[in-house]
């Protein structure tokens, strides 16, 4: 799309955009292009010796066990997170779009954990759950659970998708709220006026009509619980216990940053780009198309 | 028909879902559900940020206040926590992450409002190949280039500096995108008049444009916020002396592993802080929040 009407400067325009393209291209073109290049390198951690290594570093990558098992930890991960986060935020959001009482003070209590950084979220549920102090812990030990995330692989993974799914609900809230409040009342009549139930009318119309908000936040929670989540990952459980919780994103960043893997990271951080890149074309194209019925 | 009488009789017919007369009880109990579960474990934090290391190690901790309200917030805003990690005061730990938060959050709003005005108000060489360049940074995020990016900010020396902690999260496809959507509407008519007026590029955009953009901004703004105030990977590669930490990443490093040892009182007052300011900037603002997160995203 462009305007009819515009002005004619020839240097102005360059000047306005300069700043968010020196931005771009220093702080996001250049480090991919990177990721890129030291993904088919091979050099030691004292980066003397650097040789060309084509795929290796992906064959290398795509071979390692732990690698395949945290990319098969990050996919139940984001589909728990998703599930857990959106179930509850469409089941909210259909009621609080029931009641015109009160609405404001609802809507104003379950937007707060927006709010709130996904690593501080971590940290709340974490003192909730600590196997020592932490209220929930003691109820759960009262019921003869014995439970700890700090040596329980499981245990861990639970606290962390909890935290992840509280904190994303408020998002996924907002978005069904405002599908909802988009569609038309009265459609919504002439089916009760048919005599349609209400679970009738859920499902035949309102459920059809929210497919583009729920295939939107689909895409949108995926991504979330598999970028976003880092600093929950790296503030609660550090990837451990034995790498239990240890996601896609985490293991990027500590084979980076602390075994000095660098193929082995840029690698990974290449495949990471394609899944974004995929995800994110996906999303464009069903939001062109519309996913209606 | 009489069966339509019949059913309005019973409450059927009628606003769908919204329905007077009648206590319709489900949603009240649902919502009241949900409102539980996001507020209760806010309400256990504050509980636990009132009280004394003791009362908290008893198991299970008392579920009302206690009196060390006052002691616990000041030890922690000017001393900070003690024990394994010396870390600077809450208060110039929140003073770091307000200066990230509000540096970032103005200059993605300036960077993008200008390249999206000079998208939409000009004709230039490389227009759409720039628009696709700021398009595409939406699917490069920090996570994705940890080491690459690192290296590039610390081969400019920035490493430990303001300026790498925020400089290169000033990008932003999303404001851009918004402000890109919102000048296409506005309409000709004015422009011309602009022109007829012989008002040039930038008065034009300083007498119409940015007025009319206010309540983008302002939702922009609370995003943008946000997002500054909860960075943590960014900050956690950037910054290595203590005196930098933001509050974020200060709780992370105040409970270690999270065992016996930590000062859990001092972490959940520092938690409550931590929350405080993005959760006021987002009720305070809701209106704006609400209408600019939908229509960014969409």
């Amino acid at each position: 799309m462009r305007r009819k009407v515009i002005f004619n400067n020839k240097v102005l325009p360059y000047v306005l955009v300069a700043p968010q393209l020196a931005i771009t291209l220093v702080f996001f073109f250049w480090p991919a292009g990177q990721a890129v290049y030291m993904s088919v390198l091979q050099q030691d951690a004292f980066g003397e010796s650097v040789r060309f290594a084509g795929l290796a570093n992906f064959a290398y990558v795509l071979a390692d066990p732990d690698y395949v098992k945290a990319l098969w930890r990050t996919a139940y991960f984001s589909v728990a997170v998703t599930a857990l986060s959106l179930v509850p935020a469409l089941v909210l959001a259909v009621m609080a779009d029931r009641v015109i009482r009160g609405g404001t003070v609802y809507k104003t209590i379950v937007i707060v954990p927006y709010a709130i950084a996904p690593a501080v979220a971590g940290v709340l549920w974490l003192f909730l759950f600590n196997p020592s102090v932490g209220v929930i812990a003691y109820g759960l030990r009262a019921a003869g659970v014995p439970w700890n995330p700090t040596l329980e692989g499981a245990h861990a993974m639970i606290l962390v998708i909890i935290a992840a799914s509280w904190k994303h609900v408020s998002y996924a809230f907002l978005f069904f709220l405002a599908g909802l409040q988009a569609i038309p009342r009265s459609l919504l009549e002439a089916a009760a006026i048919d005599g349609a139930s209400e679970a009738r009318r859920f499902w035949a119309i309102v459920f059809p009509l929210l497919s583009p908000t729920t295939f939107f936040l689909l895409v949108v929670g995926v991504v979330y619980a598999f970028f976003d989540t880092f600093g929950l990952i790296h503030a609660v459980t550090a990837g451990g216990p034995a790498k239990a919780t240890e996601i896609l994103v985490y293991k990027v960043y500590y084979d980076g940053v602390h075994a000095l893997d660098l193929g082995g990271s840029s690698a990974q951080s290449v495949i990471l780009m394609a899944i974004v890149i995929a995800l994110t074309a996906i999303q464009f194209r069903y939001i062109e198309r519309k996913v209606h019925y | 028909m009489a069966t339509v009488d019949a059913l309005a009789a019973r409450g059927a017919v009628g606003t769908p879902g919204r329905r007077r007369g009648r206590t319709d009880w489900l949603p009240h109990v649902v919502i009241w559900v949900g409102m539980l579960v996001t507020a209760f474990p806010l309400y256990l934090i504050f509980v636990a940020s009132t009280l004394t290391p003791q009362e908290i190690a008893q198991a299970p901790m008392p579920l009302v206040p206690g009196d060390r309200l006052v002691e616990n917030y000041s030890k922690a805003l000017v001393t900070g926590a003690t024990g394994r990690y010396l870390s600077p005061p809450v208060g110039r730990m929140m003073l770091n992450s307000l200066l990230m938060a509000l540096v970032i959050t103005f200059g993605k709003i300036v960077v993008s409002v200008l390249s999206a005005y000079a998208v939409v108000f000009f004709a230039f060489r490389l227009r759409m190949v720039f628009f696709w360049m700021i398009f595409i940074t939406l699917m490069l995020p920090v996570e994705v280039r940890i080491l690459p990016t690192y290296k590039v900010v610390s081969d400019l020396g920035l490493i430990n500096s303001f300026t790498g902690l925020t400089l290169p999260l000033m990008a932003s496809a999303t404001a851009t995108l918004l402000f890109r959507q919102f000048f296409l509407t506005i309409p000709d008519e004015l422009v011309e008049a602009a022109k007829m007026d012989g008002a040039g590029p930038m008065r034009f955009f300083r007498d119409v444009v940015l007025p009319l953009s206010r309540t983008n901004i302002a939702a922009l703004f609370v995003i943008l916020f946000i997002y500054g105030w909860n960075q943590y990977l960014w900050p956690l590669l950037i910054t290595t002396s203590n005196s930098m930490d933001t509050i974020v990443i200060g709780i992370k490093k105040m409970i270690g592993t999270g065992d016996a040892l930590t000062d859990w009182h001092t972490v959940m007052a520092t938690t409550m802080l931590a929350i405080l300011p993005p959760v006021v900037v987002v009720v305070l603002m809701q209106r704006a929040f609400i209408r600019g997160l939908v229509e960014t995203e969409k």
